[in-house]
């Protein structure tokens, strides 16, 4: 302690400012109550207080508690740190005052209850905190303590009693020297592992082919999302355009939707030009899946499942805007960027007897994201 | 411990409480002496890098306090009703229960937007705050032995956290984050073998179904939270047990810690760092509108918005997703989605996994395994400094493509080539980053040699008797000097096929894993040597000053500076 004392002392005398001051450290200004930037007495500068069996050394920097400057100085800084607790207060009695004053149930009353009960709520912490900070650092004595560590391992000889006397429970056990109780204790206990698992089982179905399949069927009419009203091919005649379409009798059945939404394009003559393509083994002609240039694809991206929304009437681009997947609508929405895999699946369209737009039959593919089973 | 005060008249009698209450608990459960030892006067360092874990801690607790609250009042329910409360523009809309809960403790809940808001904004705070606090460690050395298991649980940590907020802001179903849970849920599907049943599970059949809401709810208020919390206090303990790491400086050794006691130093310094945290976050929810739900509108799987994006600390992942080229396997009747895969699992294995690996490789290529209570800075440790800036790009770098539509609006740039360029960048920055870093850390060692071997530059010329100009160079300061010298140099291994005189080769180098490993060793004892060549003994304070001496006194100039008049110098120089 007393070395500690002689070493700070001397060279508390002389130690030149370091060159520059690193961010965010306070300047060395004249603080009274210490601090290790500032030029230090050498003689009143440490007082040794404690020392005692913890190996706990403490020295108290700056000047001694009795020196006028430092009354001066604490009954500032009592005052200041006073004052923003007497703000705190008042700032958590508009706190209250705004709760109770303030109602809400409209936007406008909502944005001003939430702009006083905020203001207040802030003002009162954020001066409470800056008391405390002020408290700290201008009214307690600036305290610096070395303290030892202790060593973490431990002694060799604890180690070896510690180990020996788990040896001599492990053989009073008798669990090392009976496998047949040590092995059917394991196997007593292996069932009672796996049922975690075992009544997890009946979170959800089977996945079964419901991912194969949507509720589009032979038939079905296509409904225009948002109107729910079906549509001809006469009243879908501006090329260019795209709409949601959701299948009639699920409109609103977010379940079926997340599958069976549908985006419909129409063309001039002759842009349509989707490739005759291989879909299990045998080729199929999907441009006779087309009414009049118009052409339905899924909505659902294969990527992962956004809704592809943006539709570029330019260059004919389908976008997923969640991953930029971007699908080429002439060409039956053939991938030509991003992460998607497959094109988007085609739903097979024709027109019923009252020539409004239907579904021939289901999508002849999963739709959506790809899954192990999809093949 | 007794100090003298000024007005001792005033002063509160604390022995009376003291007897009364504490001595009431003494009777019982004894202990005073570990209170005091332990609680009241274990000393905390001080750095004002210490107080970024603090960060995390205080915004978890607000978190707790602030979810408690939009407990009483969230439904969580995907079942459907008719919107008919305060926000107008949704009128009579179809929306599930969770959704028009979140609009209720938003406008019909007094403070419940502000405590919302507090909440996001505290969850945001909270992984900020975790992933600084990580850097931390890592830049400083500050996990090494014996803090190794602190820094495994920092990391589980972090990566409950993550699904913790994923779980948290897709609650109040609204279509931005139904959007999210979407993707998610095609993630998920994307797993070889197990996946869809995954999948189907977790959603209790296909998407989006009507389990996923109150599922992610318990995850979210209950389950993962509770190992949180357990986790934080095994992580605080540890902490408190191993105590804290210090950075190097005069008086500081491994044997050591210096700074203040906790009681009522530290105790009050954090309440107030603490009281502040939870200012800051509440004038954040004042005046920064944070998740603005209504504005989304209710969830639907037709509907999509441009520019859609999630909170920043998932942004990495979507970064992947969107990054990823098409890459996709058939066979035997299976389908493997790299484009998916890939994204989901590759970057936070490096970051995560590599970081949970590092202690461990360090330990193996430097052959390190004493005691660090003192940390490193970063400079001094170069190839550790380099591979944490190579993760920090390679971070970046996925999480600005994350938002690659905003960045390609903003630098009016095609979004495809924002993409390229990531796709590039990804594999590129990391490599540069890893080799600028490390050449710049070298770069500081020198001048940190330079500045121990001949002081700093006063900016001071002065004219010597025979007409040569010298700027005069001052010895570094205690403080700096005990900064610069904490440097270690890690001890070299035998080099790869090293052999000794008698021709036997290194036992530690033998083998493919041993070459491995003396090639590690050398990158990391790569460094600067403070003593070194032709500078004679330019160390400690008398060595520095005849060196000083030597240039000064060329003609005789009194450029050796006594230490008493630096302040005027210093003054003259600034």
């Amino acid at each position: 302690m007393s070395e500690m004392d002689e070493t700070e002392g001397t060279e508390g005398a002389g130690v030149p400012v370091a060159p520059h001051r690193v961010i965010g450290t306070p300047p060395p200004s004249p603080r009274l109550l210490g601090s290790t930037a500032a030029p230090r007495e050498p003689s009143a500068g440490e007082v040794a207080l404690v020392s005692d069996e913890e190996e706990f050394e403490e020295h108290l920097e700056g000047l001694p508690p009795d020196d006028p400057q430092v009354i001066v100085h604490g009954k500032r800084a009592e005052q200041v740190v006073a004052a923003c607790f007497t703000l705190a207060f008042l700032a958590g009695c508009g706190f209250v005052a705004a709760y109770v004053g303030l109602g809400v149930h409209t936007v406008d009353k909502t944005v001003r209850s939430n702009l006083w009960l905020g203001v207040s709520l802030s003002i009162t912490l954020l001066a409470l905190g800056l008391g405390v900070l002020v408290w700290v650092r201008h009214l307690m004595p600036n305290v610096e303590v070395t303290q030892e560590r202790h060593d973490l391992r431990s002694p060799e000889e604890e180690r070896q009693a510690t180990e020996a006397y788990f040896k001599e429970g492990t053989a009073n056990s008798q669990f090392v020297k009976r496998p047949l109780v040590r092995r059917t204790l394991m196997l007593g206990t292996l069932p009672l592992l796996a049922a975690p698992i075992v009544l997890l089982r009946d979170l959800g179905p089977q996945p079964g082919t419901s991912l194969r399949h949507t509720v589009w069927s032979p038939g079905r009419r296509l409904l225009v999302q948002g109107i729910n009203q079906p549509i001809t091919p006469a009243q879908f005649s501006a090329p260019g355009s795209m709409i949601t379409i959701v299948p009639d009798g699920y409109e609103d059945d977010q379940d079926a939707l997340a599958k069976a939404a549908v985006i419909l394009i129409k063309f001039r003559p002759g842009e349509l030009h989707i490739p005759t393509r291989r879909q299990g083994g045998t080729l199929v002609g999907t441009m006779n899946w087309t009414v009049d240039n118009i052409v339905a694809y899924s909505k659902i991206c294969t990527h992962v499942g956004c809704p592809v929304a943006l539709y570029e009437q330019t260059t004919h681009h389908i976008l997923c805007p969640c991953h930029q997947s971007t699908f080429d609508a002439p060409t039956g929405a053939t991938v030509i960027f991003g992460p998607a895999t497959r094109p988007l699946p085609q739903l097979p369209l024709t027109t019923d007897s009252q020539g409004y737009l239907v579904a021939q039959s289901d999508f002849t593919e999963p739709v959506g994201p790809s899954f192990w089973e999809r093949g | 411990m007794s100090r003298p005060t000024d007005n001792s008249d005033t002063d509160f009698d604390v022995s009376k409480p003291l007897k009364g209450t504490a001595g009431w608990f003494d009777d019982r459960f004894g202990g005073a002496r570990g209170v005091r030892t332990y609680l009241l006067r274990k000393v905390y360092p001080d750095h004002w890098t210490f107080l970024l874990g603090e960060i995390a801690l205080y915004s978890f607790i607000i978190l707790l306090l602030t979810g408690t609250f939009l407990s009483f009042f969230f439904v969580p329910s995907t079942n459907e009703v008719l919107y008919h409360g305060s926000y107008m523009k949704l009128d009579g809309i179809k929306m599930s229960e969770a959704y028009a809960s979140t609009l209720r403790i938003s406008f019909d809940v007094r403070g419940g937007l502000l405590i919302r808001q507090i909440h996001h904004w505290a969850a945001d705070l909270f992984m900020a705050a975790l992933i600084i606090h990580m850097l931390r460690v890592f830049f400083t050395g500050a996990y090494r032995k014996p803090r190794e298991v602190n820094w495994l649980i920092g990391i589980l940590l972090f990566s409950l956290a993550l699904i913790e907020g994923l779980f948290g802001y897709s609650l109040p179903d609204d279509q931005l984050s139904g959007a999210g849970l979407r993707i998610f849920e095609g993630v998920l599907q994307g797993i070889p073998i197990v996946g869809t049943y995954l999948a189907f599970f977790l959603f209790g059949g296909p998407f989006p179904g009507h389990d996923i809401v109150p599922r992610m709810y318990m995850l979210h208020i209950l389950l993962i939270p509770g190992i949180l919390l357990a986790l934080i206090t095994a992580h605080i303990f540890i902490m408190f047990w191993q105590k804290h790491t210090q950075m190097p400086g005069k008086g500081i050794t491994e044997r050591n810690v210096v700074g203040q006691p906790s009681y009522p130093y530290f105790v009050a310094k954090t309440s107030a760092w603490f009281i502040f945290i939870f200012g800051a976050l509440a004038l954040l929810a004042t005046f920064a509108q944070i998740n603005p739900v209504w504005l989304y509108g209710p969830y639907t799987p037709v509907a999509i918005s441009s520019a859609s994006q999630p909170d920043f600390y998932l942004g990495i992942l979507e970064g992947a997703l969107r990054m990823m080229p098409a890459w996709e396997w058939n066979f035997l009747g299976h389908t493997i989605t790299f484009s998916v895969l890939i994204p989901f699992a590759l970057p936070l294995t490096i970051i995560l996994g590599g970081a949970a690996f590092w202690p461990f490789f360090e330990r193996w290529a430097t052959g390190d395994k004493s005691y660090h209570h003192v940390n490193d800075r970063p400079r001094n440790a170069p190839v550790r400094t380099g591979i944490g800036m190579a993760a920090v790009v390679f971070y970046g770098v996925l999480w600005v493509e994350g938002a690659n539509d905003v960045v390609a609006d903003f630098l009016q740039i095609p979004l495809y080539t924002v993409t390229w360029i990531s796709r590039v960048l990804v594999i590129v920055g990391p490599i540069v980053a890893y080799f600028i870093t490390k050449r710049v850390c070298l770069g500081l060692q020198r001048k940190d040699r330079e500045e121990l071997l001949h002081g700093y530059e006063t900016g001071i010329i002065r004219q010597l008797p025979h007409g040569e100009f010298i700027e005069v160079h001052k010895p570094v300061n205690e403080d700096k000097r005990a900064v610069l010298e904490a440097k270690k140099v890690h001890a070299l291994m035998p080099g790869p096929g090293a052999e000794d005189p008698n021709g036997v080769p290194a036992p530690s180098s033998r083998g493919m894993l041993g070459r491995a490993r003396a090639l590690a060793n050398r990158a990391f004892a790569e460094s600067i040597p403070v003593e070194a060549d032709g500078h004679g003994n330019g160390h400690g304070p008398e060595g520095a000053g005849e060196e000083h001496a030597a240039v000064g006194s060329a003609g005789g100039s009194p450029a050796q500076l006594p230490s008493g008049d630096s302040s005027d110098e210093d003054a003259g120089s600034s």
